[in-house]
């Protein structure tokens, strides 16, 4: 392999020893190159939200009493399933943990992703695809004047039950 | 000190006043309005006629304009073998883009309620909209292509050896924000294909959370979190989005793109011109350029025009040999290739309609949902891993283009496509491995599936499958492949173009792949004939 030789190597062979002048140019060449850098860092605060569009994360689903027991709602609009049966309530999202399609739910009660053909059990466990992790159960509460509430962006451990 | 006879001169050679002139003031005036045309022009272009090599010079050394190009080009930056007119293809669609992309603003409302309608609008109401539209939308898959192929163009005659290898990485940050200029675009039209686009691509940008769940740390450090969030404005596409795309897409990208295509053309300047072989410096006068009209023989006065280049010997009336004067003949090139350009887009348009689905619905995800064709064989990928295929994989790609000229530092034979014999047969070699084993394991994975498909490995964590997956086993394959050229040809340049060619033949089959063969479920269909009807 024929090579050049590195520039560098020729002049490297002879520096002579950093002054304090050196130094100190350095140093206030660095201070002003990392204060300019902090100022655009702290520029980029601003198209950080602190405040969300979808402050209704947590959505009303209804009374209690309207939901049988046994049974399965879905509400598209919040991309939940919710479940009522012996132990309570439980709510899981459809939205893919792979990239975000919505899960469509067969009649066993199994999801299956259309995207990429991720899989999910009847409780939202990941059996295939390439979807990384299960399905996000959503918080359940009730609020005072007795409405049921899922908060969509609190997740919850599979097997959680609202009982009401 | 002679009196000067100049009219309107008021002093004579001492500072004294003049006895009054015969021509009086007023028909002095008189004559200075109906010459003031002349006038005009000749304050605008203060070269005279282009007659002479020194007008001709002139022209170019002293306008705004072209003085980045230099007064004279080498015949070989001219020829069409050298770079395919690729460079200025890509420029001249982006010229075309920031024109017709200017013209829809004038009608495109960045509103939920109202985007699509304005593009409905745009389609079917505004004189010419349909057209402006489509050469926009041509135009912008074009100058991704062109991109690609103009970075392909300089990596085989390795226009990225010293002293050219900023260049290449300033080539690089272009290549990036071309695909983010056409990423921020595809979302504004608000129809089914953008929505469900920009929320696989802010999901692609949440895929680092694979990794920090691995590690257990998503709760205190969450780059996947924020990078979708600084995106999306939310955490769902929505008004937020569009408005952030829209910034991006007019302004804040556009702005920076121009300002690095000046640098990327001044550097050329600074480099030297075009990358050229050593044979193209010799005198040779049958290179003499046939089709350089207007021409004239060597000058016999030298001017002091000067230009300081980097190069290795001093060229002292060598480099002259091969040389013309830019004006007109770079002029005449340069505008071929524009005419060109556009008028391919302009057919293009008015053949081909820009495709505008239903309006966006959350609800309702698209099945197969597909990215723009230079994406989908990222999408092949991510369907196996969000992580590896949609940023693992492309940082390697990018982060390994822009070290190739600091990993090959071997000088010869820049200018001369693949190098030689040698690089050719290297070429043709490693396309053929990747080709074969790209389509090998693409028919694996659709025969017996991958890891979570399988009793055996059924229940193995996540993190397994990002780092081995059917994208990670091409990239080891390719890897390995080009370090055994390294080895056996003793020269990087050639595991450089191996390892160019595999990703390159990878991007092209996967490209295929994706498009052909992917229908509903991301299942494989040997034809769109074959897709479920519902």
């Amino acid at each position: 392999m024929a090579h050049e030789r590195n520039e560098l190597q020729e002049t490297e062979r002879f520096q002579p020893p950093q002054t304090r002048r050196d130094f100190l140019g350095l140093a206030a060449t660095w201070s002003a190159i990392v204060a300019f850098v902090m100022a655009m860092l702290g520029a980029m605060r601003l198209p950080m939200p602190s405040v969300f569009p979808e402050s209704s994360a947590r959505v009303k689903l209804g009374r209690p009493q309207q939901f049988v027991p046994g049974s399965t709602t879905y509400f598209p609009n919040h991309r939940l399933w919710l479940f009522r049966n012996d132990g309570g309530f439980h709510a899981i999202s459809s939205v893919c943990t792979h990239l975000g399609c919505i899960a469509e739910r067969a009649e066993d009660g199994q999801f299956h992703c259309p995207c990429h053909g991720s899989r999910f059990d009847a409780v939202g466990n990941v059996k295939g695809g390439p979807a990384p992790k299960g399905l996000v159960w959503a918080e359940l509460s009730v609020s005072p004047e007795g409405w049921l509430v899922a908060d969509t962006l609190k997740a919850v451990p599979c097997g959680t039950a609202l009982k009401a | 000190m002679p009196t000067t006879e100049t009219r309107g001169e008021r002093t004579n050679g001492e500072g004294q006043p003049r006895r009054a002139d015969p021509i009086s003031p007023l028909r002095e005036f008189g004559r200075n309005l109906t010459t003031t045309p002349r006038a005009f022009r000749d304050s605008l272009v203060r070269h005279g006629k282009v007659t002479s090599d020194r007008a001709r010079s002139q022209v170019v050394f002293t306008n705004f304009f072209l003085h980045i190009l230099p007064v004279r080009t080498h015949v070989h930056s001219i020829k069409a073998a050298t770079t395919l007119g690729l460079g200025i293809a890509t420029l001249v669609l982006f010229v075309l883009l920031c024109v017709t992309g200017v013209l829809l603003m004038v009608y495109y409302k960045p509103s939920v309620d109202q985007a699509y309608a304005s593009m409905l609008d745009i389609m079917h109401v505004v004189p010419t909209g349909r057209l402006i539209r489509n050469v926009h939308r041509w135009s912008a898959h074009a100058m991704v292509a062109c991109v690609m192929l103009h970075m392909a163009r300089a990596f085989y005659t390795a226009a990225y050896k010293r002293p050219r290898q900023f260049n290449w990485v300033v080539g690089m940050a272009l290549f990036v924000l071309t695909l983010a200029l056409s990423f921020t675009g595809y979302l504004l039209p608000w129809d089914q294909l953008a929505f469900w686009a920009v929320t696989i691509g802010a999901n692609i940008a949440q895929s680092p959370q694979e990794l920090t769940d691995a590690l257990g740390v998503t709760g205190i450090f969450d780059p996947g979190r924020m990078q979708k969030e600084l995106l999306l404005g939310a955490h769902s596409v929505g008004q937020e989005a569009l408005i952030r795309f829209y910034v991006l897409h007019v302004i804040v990208l556009p702005v920076i793109t121009t300002i690095l295509i000046g640098v990327h053309f001044w550097r050329i300047r600074k480099d030297g011109g075009l990358v050229r072989p050593q044979a193209a410096d010799t005198i040779d006068s049958s290179a003499a350029p046939r089709s350089a009209a207007a021409t004239s023989p060597l000058p016999l006065k030298t001017y002091g025009l000067m230009a300081l280049m980097k190069d290795r010997t001093p060229a002292v009336n060598r480099e002259m040999q091969n040389t013309i004067p830019t004006w007109p003949n770079v002029i005449y090139v340069v505008g071929a290739a524009t005419m060109l350009t556009v008028l391919l887009m302009l057919v293009l348009g008015m053949a081909f309609e820009a495709p505008l689905k239903e309006m966006a619905n959350a609800a309702v995800p698209e099945n197969p949902a597909k990215a723009p064709w230079y994406f989908l064989g990222l999408q092949e990928l991510v369907s196996y891993s969000a992580f590896m295929g949609g940023v693992g994989i492309p940082a390697v790609v990018v982060l390994g283009l822009a070290l190739v000229p600091y990993l090959d530092r071997e000088r010869e034979d820049a200018g001369v496509w693949f190098s030689g014999a040698r690089g050719r047969r290297v070429a043709l070699v490693s396309a053929l491995f990747a080709a074969a084993s790209v389509l090998a394991m693409l028919w694996f994975t659709v025969r017996f599936g991958w890891l979570r498909n399988w009793e055996a490995t059924k229940k193995v964590p996540q993190i397994v499958i990002t780092f081995f997956n059917p994208g990670t086993v091409f990239v080891a394959f390719f890897a390995l492949w080009s370090i055994a050229v390294v080895r056996v040809t003793r020269s990087t340049r050639l595991g450089a173009i191996a390892l160019f060619t595999c990703f390159l033949i990878g991007f092209v089959i996967l490209t295929y792949f994706a498009t052909v063969h992917r229908g509903p479920n991301w299942d494989f269909y040997w034809s769109k004939a074959d897709w479920p009807v519902h």
